[in-house]
């Protein structure tokens, strides 16, 4: 409880704060008195524990000079769970309509009030005076769905809540706004109200608010039902081994714990087995995993060996792999297991118009609806390749190892790759390239054979020479 | 054809010897290839489990083995020789280096080593899983090379593929079966074959090799104790029937100095050769040795044979009377130990059963039935006697020791059903020389006839025995087709055995037993893989300190797989643990609290098998808790628990029974289960009964989880209630 009062009362001295600081550094912005935004639309889907914002912004340009970007800012609770951003613009109007990718950067402000997180979005073309554009954004956060109350029994319903502002942070003047949260059930407990707001079914809608200045916030918490699987891979660590000889191996460590509200008191098998409508209902045992089409030599182990509980459905586009963790996973019990496959080269491996090689491989977690707190894929090269670089749509960190594997004499060069926060949406192609000789896909063969050779000349040899002192 | 023509008396003579020697390379190429087929079909009729379910390790004993292991690689051997294990025997901990046999896991750790250092990346488990298998291809090699020394090669390669498939032998060494036994028949074959080579030879480098052979065998299993008991034995009759030898002194003091002295260096075994009642006889044949030894130098220098005789008489009666004081005052003075419980119960069938609970509850320990020699030998227990009679009929130093090995071996098969695994070589090489000598003598029989002239150029002497049996014998009728038939029926004796041993090794004891297989409805495969899920939720999901109790059965696999520490598991060191645990499993909820609140007890695992069948349950083993915990604590009584002498589990069960904490944690909201269709609530399949009290109330202990098949079952041991 102690954690929780302080959170609030840190919420409402950093609203003061913003307060304070709305009015004292409001001149020194030049662009946010350049730019303006006409419409605001946000809908904020809190059907999973992965929350999606989409942010449907229209933006004039108020000022005298074009504005070549516009800041998207995001309150300090917000940015370190915030997983991704992306931002479109929408040109031409209904059905022809388009949408063109923008570049997010994160961006650092000098005099940002209060540890405000920003995001810099450069426009296509710079907007010119007077004219406006329609941006699309789509932001992820993770790990905000607090569970309250935070233990519950086996027959209880999981309750959470989602604090966010019901107008929309920004360091621009909004001149109408309205946001919708969509709740995954009827189930709300309750929620803060800023006049107008109303609920209807699964949805609540703030606004719509006219006119607020930059910087407006007013903290909302809407406390409702959420029983969806709230699985958290804390760790992946996966391992892409590169053959020349045909094939490429996954091996994927995932370390997955139940994030939503902890466990308390006893499981009950009987209830779990018989009344499985009431019971256990934030509990999860099903698992879905995306892979690659012509996937083979899939297994499902963990530390003590195999496990029995897993489909295989192979598909031309992708395959699914239904699985089960050993035991139901309530909230707060945790899992570990490897999940291994392999995949045919020519689908993955390719040769660059320079020369060199590259793989093209999914970026991500292949579990649905999972949060990756933190990623790591190793990609093993072959033995002998040089310069790896990696190209990846987002930042990520880098770094080579070696690691050595059968036969293996100077050992093969490991780029990797290390993200945290990943979301589904994260599962985007990225590219490793490498330079290699097909000569030394040789050396372990030649390995072998010469060793059975000189087995077989000792052999030879021993049945020949008489190695006898006295002649018998 | 050219040159054939120009030169035939050259290449007549050139062609003679090449051919001479392309038979005996042809021969020795046969024999490797035979050799290498039987290495080959040792180590794949052993993979059964790994392809029907997976690489694993099987069992209870090899769980604990596989974890030590697992610590040898990771921390290296001086670590692992000063091992202070706290996680089981809570709150005593274990002294691992100093209580177990490291043969196995050097072993598999030098293998792993070897295979590291060659690039060969493997995982430690694999290594494990395989070590028996691998030990098991060695031992038909050793077979091979025993069957030699004591008959011919024919012999030994028979022995050698017997052994490879012989159910006693694969009963013990699957893969996966991870135990002591995988390298101690190894061992002990090559101990012996070592020593045999060694007494033949009279060669010291032999008997070096052979004590080498016996400190390996010490380092691995306690059974080197036959060995330290059997060598003596054969050396005693060897001198008995008067066939004292410098050789055999050469290599039983070799040996014995040797092979004491190296294994003292183990240090679960330390002084016990000079110390423990087991090994005095090893020590007094030592001694009558020299004595012999003296006698016949005297001999040598008196020259009178009166005087010798009461010379002899004097030194006999003083040696004996000597060595029996010795022997006394030792064991009144406590010096040397009296033997042990486990050495007792080996002479005496019942000894077990009605002083050592502990050592009878093990169905391993059980005496042998019938039907278990014929489902491990098969043919080659009608094949032992008529191997007898060849090794009688042929009587050496070599087939007097294999007559003794089977026959002792044989009668402690009889006692214990593990210990037909101790029997199977000796029986396997004594079936061997039944069937090679047999068909030996027929096949000559044929090729003798056919061609006569011949016969003098095939060496040895079964063909000069044969052929003068074949001018016998040419008197008989149809002796060519008696022959055939009786060949015809040695194979057919054979093949059957080949099935047989497929058959048993694919069916009986290929199953790991921590993953139970059975047919569902329509035939397809249903695994209950209940254990693992349960000892991988205790090492997910509680605490990393927590202490679990369980019947000493679930101790070595809780700890390996579920990490946690255990109160007592399968080492059974101390029967006073193992029997409060056996009382608190037995009392009333609220005395067990007590009991369990004094342990630290965390969790409480219990294994039931009334939802699935499953008939190898803590409930059935439940009168063996109450009996070890009666014997140490004499509240604990065993007709508490029975009605009229039945152990009974339904309405007609005693109210003490009904009650107990094993009973309360088994059936914990059973009574509200269906478990067969048109059977009432609460019917416990494992045993056919609806349970007596379907409305279990706990009080000081929760349900913590249970397994999806209700197999396993934990519970939590909930903190002290605050007093008001």
């Amino acid at each position: 409880m102690a954690a929780k009062v302080s959170d609030e009362m840190a919420a409402r001295i950093w609203i003061f704060v913003v307060a304070v600081a709305l009015s004292l550094s409001l001149p020194s912005f030049a662009s946010s008195q350049d730019l303006q935004i006409v419409n605001a639309e946000r809908r904020i889907d809190l059907s999973s524990h992965i929350v999606k914002a989409f942010l449907t912004l229209k933006v004039e340009n108020i000022g005298k000079n074009p504005a070549a970007d516009m800041l998207l800012a995001f309150p300090p609770t917000q940015i370190k769970h915030l997983s991704m951003v992306q931002a479109l613009a929408v040109t031409g109007k209904k059905k022809k309509k388009a949408y063109l990718p923008l570049d997010v950067k994160p961006s650092e402000q000098p005099d940002a009030p209060n540890d405000t997180g920003y995001f810099l979005v450069t426009f296509a073309t710079p907007l010119t005076p007077g004219e406006t554009v329609t941006l699309e954004v789509l932001y992820i956060l993770t790990h905000s769905l607090e569970p309250f109350p935070m233990e519950i029994a086996q027959s209880e319903a999981q309750l959470v809540y989602y604090r966010d502002s019901a107008v929309i942070l920004s360091p621009y003047r909004i001149k109408q706004q309205t946001t919708y949260f969509k709740t995954p059930s009827t189930r709300v407990e309750s929620f803060t109200s800023v006049e107008p707001a109303n609920r209807a079914g699964k949805e609540i809608k703030y606004g719509p608010y006219d006119d607020r200045a930059p910087y407006s916030y007013a903290p909302v918490i809407v406390h409702f039902e959420n029983n969806s699987p709230f699985a958290v891979v804390e760790e992946l660590v996966r391992e892409i081994e590169i053959s020349h000889w045909g094939s490429i191996q996954i091996t994927e460590n995932y370390r997955l714990t139940h994030g939503g509200a902890r466990h308390k008191g006893v499981f009950s098998r009987v209830d779990y087995q018989s009344r499985r409508s009431i019971s256990g209902s934030s509990s999860f045992n099903g698992l879905l995993a995306v892979l690659p089409p012509r996937v083979n030599s899939v297994y499902y182990r963990d530390d003590i060996g195999n496990i029995s509980t897993s489909h295989l459905r192979t598909g031309y586009k992708k395959s699914e792999l239904e699985f089960e963790p050993r035991y139901p996973l309530f909230g707060g019990w945790r899992a570990t297991f490897i999940i291994g496959y392999r995949v045919p080269l020519e689908d993955y491996l390719f040769e660059a118009p320079d020369g060199r090689r590259y793989l093209n491989f999914t970026f991500g977690c292949p579990l649905v609806e999972t949060i990756v707190n933190k990623l790591t894929i190793k990609v093993v090269l072959p033995e002998g390749s040089k310069d790896p670089s990696a190209v990846l749509p987002f930042t990520v960190n880098q770094d080579l190892q070696v690691k050595y594997s059968y036969l293996d004499i100077v050992g093969r060069t490991v780029v990797v790759l290390q993200k945290d926060n990943v979301v589904p949406t994260h599962n985007v192609p990225f590219q490793v390239y490498y330079t290699f000789k097909p000569i030394y896909m040789l050396a372990e063969p030649f390995m072998l054979v010469s060793a059975f050779f000189f087995v077989f000349v000792a052999s030879l040899a021993y049945v020949h020479i008489d190695l006898n002192i006295v002649k018998k | 054809m050219v040159t054939k023509k120009t030169s035939p008396d050259l290449l007549n003579s050139f062609s003679f010897k090449s051919l001479k020697l392309k038979t005996k390379q042809q021969e020795l190429l046969i024999r490797v290839s035979i050799l290498g087929l039987v290495y080959v079909l040792a180590f794949i009729a052993r993979l059964f489990s790994v392809l029907r379910y997976e690489s694993m390790i099987h069992e209870f004993d090899p769980y604990f083995n596989y974890r030590t292991t697992l610590f040898l690689t990771e921390k290296g051997f001086y670590e692992f020789w000063n091992w202070f294990d706290s996680e089981s025997w809570y709150p005593l901990g274990r002294i691992i280096g100093g209580t177990l046999y490291p043969g196995l896991m050097v072993t598999a750790a030098l293998i792993y080593w070897a295979l590291r250092f060659l690039r060969f990346f493997v995982h430690i488990r694999e290594v494990c899983v395989l070590t028996a298998p691998f030990f098991a291809s060695n031992t038909t090699i050793v077979a091979y090379f025993f069957g030699k020394e004591i008959w011919d090669t024919g012999a030994g390669l028979v022995a050698a593929a017997l052994i490879a498939i012989c159910p006693g032998y694969i009963s013990r060494s699957v893969a996966g079966s991870y135990d002591n036994e995988a390298v101690a028949i190894f061992a002990l074959l090559l101990t012996f074959y070592l020593f045999v080579k060694a007494v033949k030879t009279g060669s010291l480098s032999w008997a070096l090799g052979s004590a080498f052979g016996y400190f390996y065998m010490v380092s691995a299993w306690g059974g080197y104790v036959f060995i330290i008991n059997l060598i003596p034995l054969y050396v005693l009759v060897l001198l008995i029937t008067g066939r004292y030898s410098m050789r055999l002194y050469v290599a039983y003091n070799c040996m014995y100095i040797l092979g004491m002295l190296l294994a003292m260096q183990i240090r679960f075994v330390g002084f016990q050769h000079v110390q423990s009642g087991e090994h005095m006889g090893a020590m007094g044949v030592f001694l009558l040795m020299q004595v012999f030894y003296f006698l016949d130098w005297v001999k040598y220098k008196l020259n009178d044979t009166k005087l010798f005789q009461t010379f002899l008489k004097i030194t006999v009666t003083s040696a004996v009377l000597v060595g029996g004081i010795a022997l006394g005052v030792g064991t009144a003075s406590g010096y040397i130990s009296p033997w042990t419980g486990r050495f007792y119960s080996l002479l005496d069938p019942t000894y077990a059963k009605d002083h050592i609970p502990i050592i009878a509850s093990v169905s391993e320990h059980q005496p042998t039935a019938w039907s278990s020699f014929m489902f491990d030998y098969h043919i080659l227990l009608f094949l032992f006697p008529a191997g007898l009679y060849f090794c009688f009929k042929r009587l050496s130093d070599a087939t007097i020791f294999i007559v003794m090995y089977g026959l002792t071996s044989l009668y402690f098969a009889g006692v214990m059903v593990r210990l037909i695994l101790v029997a199977t070589p000796a029986v396997c090489l004594i079936s061997a020389i039944a069937v090679s000598a047999t068909v030996k003598n027929l096949t000559s029989l044929l090729r003798t006839k056919q061609k006569i002239p011949q016969a003098g150029s095939t060496k040895g002497v079964g063909s000069s025995k044969s052929s003068s049996k074949v001018t016998l014998d040419q008197s008989q009728p149809f002796q060519k087709n008696g022959a055939i038939a009786l060949l015809v029926g040695v194979f057919y004796l054979l093949s059957r055995y080949a099935i047989h041993c497929t058959w048993v090794t694919s069916e009986a004891y290929s199953s790991p037993s921590i993953v139970l297989a059975a047919r569902g409805a329509h035939g397809n495969r249903i695994i209950f893989d209940d254990y693992r899920e349960a000892y991988y939720w205790l090492r997910q999901n509680t605490p990393t300190d927590a202490k679990v109790m369980s019947w000493w059965d679930y101790g070595y696999q809780i700890t390996a797989m579920g990490n946690r520490t255990v109160i007592v598991d399968n080492n059974t060191w101390n029967n006073t643990h193992i029997a409060t645990v056996g009382r608190a499993m037995s009392s009333y909820e609220d005395e067990a609290y007590d009991i369990m609140r004094s342990l630290d007890v965390n969790y409480v695992l219990v294994v039931f098998g009334g939802v699935t069948g499953y008939s190898s349950d803590d409930i059935n083993k439940f009168l063996w808790m109450v009996r070890i915990g009666g014997g140490v604590y004499p509240v604990i009584k065993e007709p508490d628990y029975l009605v009229n002498g039945e152990f009974r589990v339904d309405k007609g069960a005693s109210p003490k029974m009904l009650n107990c904490l094993m009973y309360k944690l088994c059936y914990y909201r059973f009574g509200e289960l269906v478990t067969e269709y048109g059977k009432p609530t609460g019917y416990d399949r494992a045993r056919g009964v609806e349970i007596g009290n379907k409305d279990v109330k706990l009080e000081h202990l929760e349900e913590a989880y249970t397994t999806s098949n209700w197999i396993v079952r934990i519970y939590r041991v909930k903190p002290p209630t605050n007093r008001l």
